[in-house]
């Protein structure tokens, strides 16, 4: 399969988008080009599993370079493994759900798809992109867009919470800049992540370059203490926005610490391992126990957002395959949940337009498809088995279990028992809103989830539930692909 | 009375200097400042020539520097005098302080 | 073994009663919800019988010992190192028995509901989670799998917390669901940590494997597992603790047991479905489940489980004397009757006749499935016909509910250990057990019988006799036949269970087990419930101040009771105040005011830095050259006297 055409399908849909004069088409092109991504993200599923199966070896599958800058050695080198065909699935269903949601953006309604398609293209970029300096422009490409989104077509304290984002992962992607650039210099001129991959690279200059990348890409993924801009980006941001942001954003981070930081660098990752581990354990029960404390709704998943991801974090640090595995299992299962955590969130708000827990009650008597979406979603983000969070939470934890450090050990234990806190905050979110007696009658009138509303939810759900069912395909579609960096780190 | 040596037409060159500066930095009228700027750069002429003549009097550079700069004296003071006229039509003054909405 | 695939068919009717209700339940089936759920239950009930059958009477003994056979298996998701998380059906004489257990009272609850539920407006979401509770609970008894457990045990707490929540919008239910629902969740979070510590060290997550490698005396996994030590406690004390934890939060013991009396808020036959015949019993399963490693490699810890049965037996037993709720009265008493099957595995030993107390914790989890299930449906027809929970709004219902009445006296016996009905012969399985080990729980057991039958006669006498009962309005009567039936067959099965060989099919090893029958030993126990009976009647048979005079003078110790020894309070104190208060709000504030505030900071010292130096620009042309001036002349002088 030919991976330009991730690259320009979103391309292509942007374009489009821009071009009809009435509303109601801009977001049918929007919707049919999502469409046709998640149909090439499929296709590259079955594709890459073909294909693994002949190629067991080769780290990357349906490799092409082409030059588009000689003088710098920058090459549009694209590839992908297990990895990224996780990733990029996960980017086809929270943008087509993402699109689906905003059905009902009337300000500026073509501006904003042609956003959310930049974002895209963005993700979709980085994910397939083997050069660095192609991969750090997609990044560059997808904060951007942001920073509109929030600006424009947020709600409350918006433009402080778009600078804030805009300019924390600004600095996170100068930090990784600096660490690129540092890459570059020190293995005569080279761009290329799989040649860079087989250099040896010595370990003190992999110590100076290895903070500043595992920094940035930090930044982007929320690692204690960089993480403030979540929760004020997340809750500003237009219901696709947020989706967005902690869907599919947040996972560049992620994608980035592993692919780089880790994969490049191992010598150094050995080193920092504690230290990643300790933040990230921090974070996560950290995160956990702030978000017992919100009662925002928005706030409530955006602080959550920074104990999940902390898990996978912790998972990295972790530096074993197993807990590898489940790291990336975290960010597919943690971006489908809390999209559709977020989709759920605005369709509550777009009716009580309130999102405070305090003055809901009862919402699950007219309104049994949302709040039943908000169970499914509350449960999978409690780690509920037959639901994804708890094949990742599982994962990561039997993988951190295999290291019998103290500070492994003690970090694990931290996680388990932020999973009880997890109980209590979603629980106190669930009972408040979706139970109990209702709290104004007006409640009572309000209707039940639209036919985009039901089918963004559903395609999410489908998401959460074939991972959590059955997720063979998802371990098996990651294991060789973390073969390859675990053999780095030995 | 002797020929004046370098060092007369230094001094003097060097008092055409200050007291331009003195002048561009006291006044508040543009076209004060302006001839305070035209007494700089004649005391910078009266450095070329005064070098010229004094450590290599065989030859021409100093001379042809002082003709540049008297010709783009004369296309600057035009230039400025455009300008104050300008700055007179919308301020109703030439005073420099009047004119400072540049700033942060 | 002859082919046993359609055993997963067990596990597969209940759940597609969940799926095919939950989808289409609500907008097309509507009323046909009920009958099509309990067609599917019988179905899996059948199946369940004659799995049970088959494997008792046909295949499953091999050479005279049951053995564990796993007919159905496959890998569900593999990590690394050996470690899968299997999906598969095990079977052996605990979990044929459990089978029959579970799929007996589901469709018994199944079929009682049909009339007890007719008419509320989420009928079928009810059914559909009545099938994902009992599909999780089948799962949960037929693992192969620790992690199989694990899973399941979760799938039952949720859909306890579903079933418990039904009535969502009363704030007492929504109370309830949340408090059972995270109590068990900290006691799992106990059992996972003990899950990962065993599977660490015995490399492996399924039972029959695991088991072996932790009990075969000098294997390395074994030896690595007791040299290696964490405060004090070698790693396997760890393990299997902290396994018991989960157990123990499941099953309802002492110090995590508050959240079984608040979970009565759920639909009656919920209760008798879940917390009273199965899914409370879970803990018990487990502990049964790795019963080998306890007794033979952690007995230090098969100790504490002996001990926290006989402690929480007794202690809800007081509890449950001075209720006036019946349903929490039945909640405290599954709690007391639940310690006593935990004490009786705490008791037992490894094989042969120590092994009786294994023996006749699952026999007592089998006859207390019965009773205790056939007592909550009673309670459900008794709160049916009067509309209240309190035993103060009832009284002389004799006439009303003769069957019902009935039933419930059979149930009593049962619970009190009177001769010839089938809690008899359990009990007295479980303090022969108890005397033979360990005395000071032999004597927290008798006491506790003495005080089960107190309760439960206290419980009969003012519901049934007492003052008279007097309709208000329109004339009630006993719920329909679809009611009636359950109960009739559940109170044959309290009534003759006991007569069934427990110790032939099941023993700690699988080999047959004689169970002696000492008469001497049965004296004690049936005059302690006979004079707790007797008391009772004495009490309660007629309406009387006596019981008041009473409690005023044991004021300190009735009100306590009462309070239930304030546990409640403790926990609310603990959560409200030092995890809310002070760890919540402090993360809150850190978050607010330190991390956040940095990012502030560093935007703010930024701008106050461009503030600071923005007069620079001041637009007056004289200023500038004066810096202009200013710059020449330092360089001037760096060039002339420094960097010569």
């Amino acid at each position: 399969m030919n991976l330009l055409l991730l690259i320009l399908t979103p391309l292509l849909t942007a374009i489009a988008v821009l071009l009809p004069r009435n509303k109601q088409h801009v977001k049918w092109v929007s919707f049919f080009g999502s469409i046709v991504q998640s149909a090439l993200a499929f296709v590259l599923f079955f594709a890459f599993r073909r294909a693994r199966t002949e190629d067991p070896s080769s780290p990357m599958l349906f490799e092409q370079k082409h030059k588009l800058f000689e003088a710098l050695n920058i090459n549009l080198h694209l590839g992908v493994d297990g990895i990224s065909v996780a990733m990029i699935l996960l980017t086809s269903f929270v943008v087509t759900a993402g699109v689906l949601v905003s059905w009902n953006v009337e300000k500026m309604t073509k501006e904003f798809h042609f956003l959310l398609m930049l974002l895209a293209l963005g993700a979709y970029g980085l994910f397939i992109s083997l050069d660095l300096f192609v991969l750090f422009f997609f990044l560059e490409i997808s904060v951007i867009p942001k920073y509109l989104l929030i600006g424009i077509w947020g709600s409350g304290k918006k433009e402080y919470a778009a600078n804030k984002l805009a300019l924390m992962l600004m600095s996170g992607s100068a930090l990784i800049l600096v660490g690129i650039l540092g890459l570059y210099f020190s293995n005569n001129r080279d761009f290329d992540l799989l040649s860079l991959s087989r250099a040896s690279i010595p370990g003190s200059v992999q110590d100076i370059i290895f903070p500043l990348v595992f920094t940035g890409f930090g930044v982007f993924t929320a690692l204690f203490p960089f993480h403030t801009w979540v929760p004020d980006g997340h809750s500003s941001a237009p219901t696709a926005g947020s989706m967005f942001l902690a869907g599919i954003s947040m996972k560049l981070g992620g994608y980035g610490c592993l692919r780089i930081a880790i994969f490049l660098l191992p010598q150094a990752a050995k080193h920092y391992a504690d230290i990643i581990i300790i933040l990230s354990a921090i974070g996560v029960l950290y995160g956990a126990f702030v978000t017992m404390m919100q009662r925002d709704l928005k706030y409530i998943n955006a602080y959550s957002s920074v104990s999940h991801v902390g898990f996978s974090l912790l998972a990295l640090g972790m530096l074993t395959q197993t807990a590898m595995v489940g790291a990336v299992m975290q960010m597919v299962s943690h971006g489908l949940m809390t999209a559709l955590f977020f989709a759920v969130i605005g369709m509550i708000y777009d009716r009580t337009h309130t999102r405070m827990v305090n003055e809901m009650g009862g919402l699950m008597k007219a309104m049994p498809f949302i709040t039943t979406a908000f169970f499914i979603v509350g449960l999978c983000s409690l780690g509920l088995p037959g639901l994804s969070g708890f094949v990742a939470e599982m994962t990561i934890l039997v993988g951190s279990w295999e290291n019998s450090g103290l500070v492994h050990r003690a970090a694990t234990v931290a996680a388990v028992l932020s999973i009880v806190v997890t109980a209590v905050y979603i629980l106190r979110a669930i009972a408040h809103t979706a139970m109990g007696p209702v709290k104004h009658e007006r409640h009572l009138q309000l209707k039940d989830a639209a036919w985009n509303e039901k089918l963004a939810a559903v395609i999410l759900i489908a998401g959460i539930l074939s991972i959590g069912l059955a997720p063979g395909w998802l371990s098996d579609l990651l294991k060789p692909a973390t073969e390859v960096i675990m053999n780095k780190l030995k | 009375m002797t020929e004046p040596g370098l060092y007369h037409l230094l001094f003097i060159s060097g008092a055409l200097f200050f007291a331009g500066i003195y002048g561009f930095f006291t006044r508040r009228n543009l076209v004060t400042m302006l001839m305070s700027v035209e007494l700089i750069l004649n005391s910078v002429n009266l450095n070329f020539i005064a070098f010229n003549k004094y450590l290599w009097p065989g030859k021409m550079e100093g001379l042809f520097f002082t003709l540049f700069i008297i010709a783009i004296a004369a296309a600057e003071a035009a230039v400025a005098i455009a300008i104050i006229i300008n700055v007179y039509r919308t301020h109703q003054s030439i005073d420099v302080e009047k004119a400072e909405e540049m700033k942060y | 073994m002859p082919n046993t695939t359609f055993i997963i068919l067990i596990l597969l009717l209940p759940l597609v009663s969940f799926v095919l209700l939950g989808l289409f339940g609500r907008k097309y089936i509507k009323a046909g919800s009920g009958i099509i759920a309990t067609i599917l239950l019988l179905a899996t009930f059948l199946v369940s019988i004659y799995t049970a059958c088959h494997y008792f009477f046909e295949y499953g003994k091999i050479n005279g010992v049951y053995e564990k056979l796993v007919p159905v298996k496959y890998t569900w998701l593999a990590f690394s190192n050996g470690l899968a998380i299997d999906m598969g059906v095990l079977l052996d004489p605990i979990s044929s028995m459990m089978l029959v257990v579970v799929s007996l009272v589901s469709l018994m609850v199944h079929i009682y509901s049909l009339v007890y539920m007719k008419g509320e407006e989420r009928f079928s979401t009810y059914y559909a989670f009545l099938g994902l509770f009992t599909f999780s609970m089948l799962g949960l008894v037929v693992s192969v799998n620790i992690f199989q457990i694990y899973f399941f045990w979760e799938l039952v707490g949720v859909s306890s917390f579903l079933l418990i929540g039904y009535y969502y919008d009363r704030p007492s239910a929504v109370a309830a669901c949340k408090k059972a629902f995270i109590v068990t969740r900290f006691a799992d979070a106990g059992f996972l940590i003990g899950i990962l510590i065993l599977s660490y060290y015995s490399g492996t997550l399924d039972f029959a494997a695991l088991i072996e490698k932790l009990t075969a005396p000098g294997s390395t996994e074994l030896g690595n597992a007791l040299s290696a030590s964490f405060l004090g406690l070698s790693a396997l004390t760890w393990g299997m603790l902290l396994v018991f934890m989960g157990a123990a939060g499941k099953s309802a013991m002492f110090p995590l047991h508050i959240w079984l009396p608040d979970a009565m808020e759920g639909p009656t036959p919920v209760s008798a479905l879940i917390h009273a015949a199965t899914m409370v019993v879970a803990g018990v399963f487990l502990v049964a489940r790795l019963f080998p490693v306890f007794a033979l490699s952690a007995p230090e810890v098969l100790n504490v489980v002996a001990y926290i049965g006989a402690f929480s037996a007794l202690f809800a037993a007081i509890i449950a004397c001075a209720q006036t709720d019946i349903k929490r009265v039945l909640a405290y008493s599954t709690m007391s009757q639940i310690g006593y099957m935990m004490f009786a595995l705490g008791v037992s030993k490894y094989g042969g006749e120590g092994g009786l107390g294994y023996t006749a914790s699952m026999f007592h989890l089998f006859t207390h499935a019965m009773f205790k299930a056939l007592l909550f449906l009673c309670a459900g027809a008794i709160i049916h016909f009067v509309h209240s929970n309190e035993m103060k709004d009832m009284g002389g219902l004799r006439k009303f509910l003769p069957v019902t009445h009935f039933t419930f006296l059979i149930a009593c016996l049962a619970i009190s250990g009177v001769p010839f009905f089938s809690g008899f012969f359990s009990k007295e399985e479980i303090l022969t057990a108890a005397l033979n080990h360990n005395i000071a729980i032999y004597w927290a057991g008798l006491a506790t019988a003495g005080l089960t039958s107190f309760y439960m006669f206290r419980l009969y006498f003012n519901i049934f006799w007492g003052k008279e009962f007097r309709q208000h309005g329109e004339t009630r009567r006993e719920g329909g036949f679809a009611m009636k039936a359950p109960m009739i067959l559940l109170a044959i099965g309290a009534a003759l269970a006991g007569y069934i060989p427990f110790g032939k099919f099941i023993s700690s090893d699988g080999k047959a087990l004689a169970i002696p029958f000492e008469l001497k030993h049965a004296i004690a126990p049936v005059a302690l419930s006979f004079v707790g009976a007797l008391i009772a009647a004495w009490l309660y048979l007629r309406q009387n101040n006596k019981p008041q005079k009473i409690a005023a003078s044991l004021s300190a110790l009735h009100q306590s009771a009462y309070r239930k020894f304030y546990i409640d309070e403790g926990y609310l104190f603990i959560t409200q105040k030092i995890i809310f208060n002070i760890v919540g709000k402090t993360a809150d504030w850190f978050d607010k005011n330190m991390v956040n505030g940095l990012v502030n900071l560093t935007a703010s010292s930024t701008q106050a830095f461009s503030f600071a130096t923005k007069k620079m620009q001041s637009g007056k042309v004289q200023q500038y050259a004066i810096y202009f001036l200013g710059g020449a002349i330092l360089l001037a002088v760096l060039f002339v006297y420094v960097w010569k």
